[in-house]
């Protein structure tokens, strides 16, 4: 909403108050402003001049020389280009040492050798907005009115000296969408007199027009007042009432059409004048549109309707769609002599939808999609009726026709002084919420500690006792409010344990080098498709109506994001990228949802490129699949899953490369994916060896164990025992550390792996393996015997087993 | 013989003294002091001497071997002292080259604000609640009070899936989901971080995901200096003690008295940074809790917007693109 400070001081006397006092008390007490503006743009120096010549210019074609007067003793010569100046014109005129909006300033000038004492000015010079322009102003020089006084600064004719309050309303505000309104704010806050224009209703004439009002839908239309007024003039309106509509933010049209939105934004109240004489007998029928229907609408467009629009019609045809935009086959116009004045009730919700569904909105559907002011709807009527008698000569032409299903309720909400205290946390008295009350004009009576009041039906927002306990705490200022701590039965707070869980996660994988990253959680169907993911078998969800491709389907997997994200990076010169994300994913067994879909928590990761080695200490290379292998064994150890639980086994998946992935396994569940990526998708994304992992971290959760008991040390020596020997190639090293384990039993303290090699003095497909065996008890000194015995066994096994060859 | 072992001394003191190394050094002692030594080889003469004299020279020899001994062995500390000394030269490094540093990995800001936020209110004796990113209407708008047709719906435009199912607005239904949890129980004290979705181009000052955190109290006897309380508590452990903060009056359909905070910035003046207000009786009831037995207050920031201004962060896309040069700056966090 945009106010005009000038035409508020003419209902709230705002002696002493600037716009900015306006605003900041507003802030304080619930609207928020936000922006303050003079409409003047920085124009200065720029007066109403008259055109008295003008004749061609001798050197170009395009440009006129004109004598223009400007109440100085001499007229000015001003060279003009705009194809529109004529004798006789008033126009703005940009003298010699005037600027223009942009800091432009005017000087004495020649112009293909003659001399311009200054610019004739367009409307876009002086710095109006196209949006309050009629259509031939916004070519061309602006051609005033032939009242424009000549001599007098353009700022006061247009009125650009005016401030404008630019307010952002809440949707529960609505009435503070007209100036009464407003006025109605200011006047309680600023605790000042209000005065409000004087509306005279007009309700019968003889000999007057017919109007048959006939509500067929009670519910969408309860309230429909119309009145006819005609011998209209129909000229642009006075400049006041231009003005005044500019500060609003809205166009000029002609003087029948500015009154109506005058009256609307004077009283919040939407009106419509239809021709009368394109209504088919007089006849007004606000019913829903039958199916197949539509209107072509002021705006020249076609819309189609369905059985809940509600419309304006007669037997003939649609007048307009109700609330939202007259119809264009009675619309006033140049040749329009009698005009019928609508102001009703509609539904706030039917026009919401409406306005919705058609994808028009408009000054009146904003307003009775939240709730007009049924006592508003007679005065608003006469009021415009009255101005059309005034500025466009216009004569009553028929009684005041009113159609009326029930009466409006008179609203009494009551305020327990207990509750109002005790909600706010305030000590108040009854005096002073009684003079807030009436601050507010609402009607008050107090007894046996409860306020009734009475609530104007200018606040429908106002239907409960906490309404009003947010009446008064706004007036009463929120900075009066005091500070307390809750109190009552403490409660330990925390996180926890999956929460915890998840930090322990975060901060592990930070320790051991890898960046956290957060992303989107809407991707493309292609991306989501790529990859194979622990929820392979699901479709992911779709949104019904994507904002892009780019963000169409929910994710079911984080490794699609985690490798944009490496393809952002590598582009932009990282070398080596070690990223995770822990997020929730989406998968749903249903095609189109009935229920909520399954949101699972998910660790993704990712590592590629090269790894940052210092230049001049290069390190043993080897694939970065290990890499990525040790800090997720790092993050088992962290979480108190022991090594032994988990395996990984080879697996040939979607998306990765075949050799070089595996899947995780928990007590031979599957949990996770660790792999390289697929070499041709490595290349089409043009990255270099990257490595990704995702887990399923419900289950992994489910899986670790926060108990520790202590293991008493050993006291004992260990012994140690090299074993070294020849298999065949596929045998993974991962069995034959089981198999040591199994066989060894409790004596085996650990085993490490500390060589494999493949080549020639070997033999063809064989590899030679060495381990370390450490053998210690924890209760006595191991004899040789005991330890040959055990290490033989394992011996014995792995021969048997695997067909090992011991090297000695 | 007397005169054949002082030589000795004198020529074994003088050889020792210009040994350079400690082979040499060894070498000396067996040519003197070894079985087959040069001392050992006088003394096998000592037959030949008189009764008298054998004492004499016995102990004159016992009394070299002791001396050269001695003269040894300093000369051994000696020898290695310098060995030493040259190992630490040739050992020396520069150091000022390059460390050999393991890697440390950065936690995303907003992360960290999340986590800040979160032990903050866990020291007021919160608990953290979570729920559905992908939510039924009822719980995103119908039970906050926000029916069908709310004006205010408008201020929340939605990702739908179904007509009854959408990516959740806000983080409010995990309050109302609590509530029913709780059923009737009090106090709740909660705290409802998550990601939210809304249909927003992504510019430098929107996201279509950005992520809030909610907090609840419903007890007896809340009223708003709680609300003002517990906030500016808050507000003092978030952005320093003696931060200002006020009130201004506002509207969500979910809170009534409602309130948007701002605090003091003494650079950029006053910043909104959270919305709050006393639940609506409606929102109560439709959990199950009597309005008029218990009140409750609720508040929601956008992390986002407290990151950004945390960290002077300019462009809100940044902190969804992780460009690890972005990132990396927050490794202190």
């Amino acid at each position: 909403m945009l106010v005009s400070y000038d035409w508020l001081s003419e209902y709230v006397d705002l002696d002493g108050i600037s716009p900015e006092d306006i605003a900041d008390e507003l802030n304080r007490t619930g609207i928020e402003v936000e922006v303050i503006y003079t409409r003047d743009n920085g124009l200065n120096g720029v007066v109403i001049g008259q055109v008295l010549s003008v004749s061609p210019h001798p050197q170009a074609d395009r440009l006129r020389v004109c004598s223009v007067h400007v109440g100085q003793p001499q007229p000015l010569q001003i060279v003009c280009g705009a194809p529109n100046v004529a004798v006789g014109q008033r126009v703005p005129v940009a003298t010699v040492g005037a600027t223009l909006p942009g800091d432009l300033r005017i000087q004495a000038t020649q112009l293909r050798g003659i001399e311009s004492m200054g610019m004739i000015c367009s409307a876009k010079e002086l710095g109006l907005p196209d949006k309050v322009l009629m259509k031939e102003q916004t070519e061309g020089i602006l051609v005033l009115g032939e009242d424009a006084p000549i001599g007098e600064d353009i700022r006061l004719y247009l009125g650009m000296t005016d401030q404008v309050i630019e307010l952002e309303l809440t949707p529960n505000r609505a009435d503070c969408l007209s100036m009464i309104g407003v006025a109605y704010e200011i006047a309680a806050i600023f605790e000042r007199p209000l005065t409000l224009p004087e509306v005279e209703i007009r309700e019968s004439v003889t000999h007057g027009h017919h109007v048959d009002i006939q509500l067929e839908v009670e519910e969408e239309c309860p309230f429909y007042v119309a009145q006819v007024v005609e011998n209209l003039t129909i000229g642009p309106s006075p400049q006041w009432i231009q003005n005044r509509l500019i500060s609003a933010g809205v166009r000029p049209i002609n003087n029948i059409v500015d009154v109506t939105n005058y009256v609307m934004i004077e009283t919040g109240q939407p009106l419509h004048a239809f021709d009368y004489d394109q209504i088919q007998d007089g006849e007004i029928i606000v019913r829903l549109a039958h199916p197949g229907e539509s209107v072509v609408t002021l705006d020249g467009v076609t819309r189609a309707c369905d059985d809940e629009t509600l419309l304006i019609s007669d037997r003939k045809q649609v007048l307009g769609i109700a609330g939202i935009m007259g119809g264009q086959s009675s619309e006033v116009g140049p040749s329009t002599n009698r005009v019928l004045i609508e102001s009703a009730y509609f539904n706030p919700i039917s026009i919401r939808r409406s306005s919705r569904k058609l994808g028009l909105r408009s000054e009146a559907s904003n307003r009775f999609e939240k709730g007009v002011d049924p006592e508003r709807i007679i005065p608003a009527l006469s009021r415009s009726v009255q101005l059309l008698e005034e500025i466009a000569q216009g004569q009553v032409a028929s009684d005041l026709y009113i159609e009326e299903i029930g009466d409006v309720e008179e609203i009494v909400v009551d305020l327990r002084h207990d509750r109002l205290t005790g909600l706010l946390g305030i000590q108040i008295e009854p005096s002073e919420v009684l003079k807030i009350f009436e601050r507010l004009k609402f009607p008050t009576q107090y007894e046996d500690d409860v306020y009734h009041v009475q609530v104007p039906s200018r606040r429908p927002d106002i239907t409960i006792e906490v309404d009003l306990i947010e009446e008064v705490a706004r007036i009463y200022g929120y900075d009066r409010i005091p500070t307390t701590l809750p109190w009552g039965q403490q409660l330990p707070g925390g996180l926890t344990k999956e929460q915890g869980f998840r930090r322990t996660i975060r901060e592990t994988l930070r320790g051991l080098g890898m960046n956290e990253v957060i992303s989107y959680s809407l991707i493309t169907n292609k991306m989501d498709k790529e990859l194979v993911s622990l929820q392979a078998e699901t479709k992911p969800i779709q949104i019904a109506m994507p904002m892009s491709n780019e963000h169409a389907v929910l994710r079911t997997s984080l490794l699609p994001s985690l490798l944009q994200t490496a393809v952002h990076n590598h582009k932009h010169g990282i070398d080596f990228v070690s990223i995770f994300e822990l997020s929730s994913v989406y998968t749903s067994e249903e095609r189109r949802l009935t229920r909520l879909p399954q949101e699972s928590w998910e660790l993704g990761g990712l590592m590629s490129g090269q790894l940052e080695r210092n230049f001049w200490r290069k390190g043993k290379e080897h694939p970065l699949f290990f890499d990525t292998k040790g800090v997720l064994d790092a993050l088992w150890k962290r979480l108190g899953i022991s090594h032994k639980e988990v395996e990984y086994h080879e697996a040939v998946l979607a998306g990765f490369h075949p050799g070089r992935t595996a899947e995780i396994l928990f007590d031979e569940k599957r949990i996770g994916i660790l792999g390289q990526l697929h070499p041709k998708l490595e290349k089409q994304y043009d990255l270099h060896e990257v490595i990704l992992f995702q887990i399923d971290l419900q289950q992994l959760f489910a899986k670790s164990d926060d108990k520790i008991s202590y293991q008493r040390l050993s006291r004992y020596p260990a012994v140690t025992r090299d074993l070294a020997m020849i298999v065949d190639e596929d045998i993974r090293v991962g069995e034959i550390e089981a198999g040591i384990r199994q066989v060894a039993g409790e004596l085996l303290r650990s085993v490490t792996l500390f060589d494999v090699f493949i080549g020639e003095q070997i033999g063809p497909n064989k590899k030679n393996v060495a381990y370390s065996l450490v053998y210690q008890a924890l209760d006595r000194t191991l004899t040789d015997e005991e330890v040959q015995a055990v290490h033989t066994k394992v011996i014995q096994f792995l021969e048997s087993t695997m067909d090992v060859k011991l090297r000695t | 013989m007397r005169e054949q072992l002082l030589r000795l001394r004198e020529e074994a003191v003088a050889e020792i003294g210009v040994v350079e190394d400690l082979t040499a050094l060894q070498g000396m002692k067996v040519k003197y002091l070894g079985k087959k030594g040069e001392l050992t080889t006088i003394l096998r003469g000592m037959g030949k001497l008189s009764k008298e004299e054998r004492p004499i020279i016995g102990s004159l020899a016992n009394e070299i071997r002791s001396y050269l001994e001695n003269v040894i062995a300093t000369k051994g500390e000696e020898l290695e002292e310098q060995q030493l000394e040259k190992r630490l030269q040739s050992e020396k490094i520069d150091v000022t080259l390059p460390s050999v540093e393991p890697m440390v990995g950065a936690t995303h800001p907003m992360i960290a604000v999340t986590q800040q936020i979160e032990d903050i209110f866990i020291g007021m004796g919160f608990e953290i609640a979570e729920g559905p990113e992908v939510e039924l209407d009822l719980y995103n708008f119908e039970l906050l009070n926000l029916t069908k047709e709310h004006p205010a719906r408008d201020m929340h435009d939605s990702f739908y899936i179904t007509s009854e199912i959408l990516l959740r607005t806000h983080t409010s239904p995990v309050q109302v989901r609590t509530l029913q949890a709780k059923e009737g129980k009090v106090p709740v004290r909660i705290i409802c971080p998550g990601k939210v979705y809304r249909r927003d181009d992504d510019d430098s000052t929107h996201s279509h995901q950005f992520m809030q955190i909610e907090g609840l109290v419903v007890d007896r006897g809340v009223s708003m200096g709680e609300l003002n309380g517990t906030l500016l508590s808050f507000i003092e452990k978030m952005f320093g003690e003696g931060t200002e903060m006020r009130l201004r009056p506002s509207y969500f359909p979910f809170t009534e008295p409602s309130v948007e905070v701002d605090i003091y910035d003494p650079e950029r003046g006053w910043l909104e940074i959270l919305g709050a207000g006393m639940v609506h009786p409606r929102v109560l009831e439709k959990a199950g809790y009597d309005p008029e037995r218990y009140t409750g207050f609720a508040f929601g920031m956008g992390v986002e917007r407290i990151t950004m201004l945390k960290y002077n962060i300019d462009d809100i896309r940044q902190l969804y693109l992780n460009d690890l040069r972005f990132l990396k700056q927050f490794q202190s966090v």
